[in-house]
């Protein structure tokens, strides 16, 4: 027998009503990671060598251009869930526990603004 | 001494689980190199960001960026961090897996702590051996 309401049950949210999303968004990101990270080292590998106007040709294709940009959204999202997991590990003050996720996610959107101009840069100059 | 759990001349009594008390598995050592190798790809996110900045400032940024790459020192952290997402990966594959329900008993665990161990430097090394015999640049 439990002792749980069946809304409860459907919501799947567990007793803290956020862990089991946050574990979820960690996983799906994570499931997408897989081909977009071969496509990224596959990618990488054929950019070796690194003559600029070829990189600047590969990203100014869309295909590319889109796929990369999904890389570096996707696994900057994974990261920040990820560093939460960290922080929630080992900081055991409150206080620290927001400066560094606030500090986690400033690096977050600090990488994915400086990508995501770069790649719009390439495809609007190239 | 009654409160003791160690006394003198009897049976060591178990303590609480500790870190420090465990005689390191691979599955143990494969659950921290996840967890390194997690925040290690976090700073690459800032070299893939700066590589791909520099591509979109001109020549002589993007010049700078592999002036530093091409380095013996930027070779290394390069090989770290394509060894960093080979093991991400496969672990993270596995752990996809054992949410599935799949794999849990210790033997299989460690066994497959080690497989991946190995995967994740055969895989950057294939890359790089790839890369330095001229077979890689396929895109230029
Ligand atoms: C390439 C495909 C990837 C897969 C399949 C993957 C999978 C996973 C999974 C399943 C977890 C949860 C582990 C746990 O709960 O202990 C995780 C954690 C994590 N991932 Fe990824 N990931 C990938 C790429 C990345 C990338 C590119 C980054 C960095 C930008 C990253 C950073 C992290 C971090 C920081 C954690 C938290 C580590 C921890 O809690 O121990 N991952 N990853």
């Amino acid at each position: 027998m439990s002792l749980e309401t069946p809304l409860h049950r459907v919501e799947g949210l567990g007793s803290s009503h956020s862990g089991v999303s946050h574990f979820w968004r960690e996983r799906v990101s994570g499931a997408a990671l897989i081909p977009l990270g071969i496509w990224f080292a596959v990618s990488i590998l054929g950019l070796a060598g690194g003559h600029y106007v070829s990189v600047l040709t590969f990203f100014s294709r869309p295909l590319n251009g889109i796929l990369m940009a999904a890389f570096v959204v996707i696994s900057l999202y994974h990261l920040v869930l990820g560093l939460q997991m960290v922080i929630d590990d080992y900081v055991h003050s409150p206080g620290g526990k927001v400066v560094l996720m606030l500090a986690a996610r400033a690096f977050a959107l600090a990488c994915g603004a400086l990508s995501l101009y770069a790649l719009l840069e390439i495809a609007r100059v190239f | 001494m009654a409160d003791n759990p160690q006394r003198p001349g009897h049976r060591p009594r178990p303590l609480s689980p500790h870190l420090m008390h465990y005689r390191p598995t691979p599955t143990m050592i494969s659950s921290i190199t996840h967890r390194i190798t997690g925040v290690g790809l976090g700073l690459g996110m800032a070299v893939l960001a700066w590589w791909l900045f520099a591509a979109a400032r001109g020549p002589e940024p993007f010049a700078l960026f592999l002036s530093l790459a091409i380095t013996p020192l930027g070779q290394v952290i390069l090989f770290g961090f394509a060894w960093a997402l080979s093991y991400h990966l496969l672990a993270g594959i596995r752990h996809l897996v054992w949410d599935l329900g799949y794999g849990f008993d210790p033997r299989s665990a460690n066994r497959w702590s080690l497989v991946i161990f190995t995967l994740s430097f055969l895989a950057p090394a294939g890359l790089f051996v790839l890369a330095y015999t001229g077979n890689g640049g396929y895109y230029l």
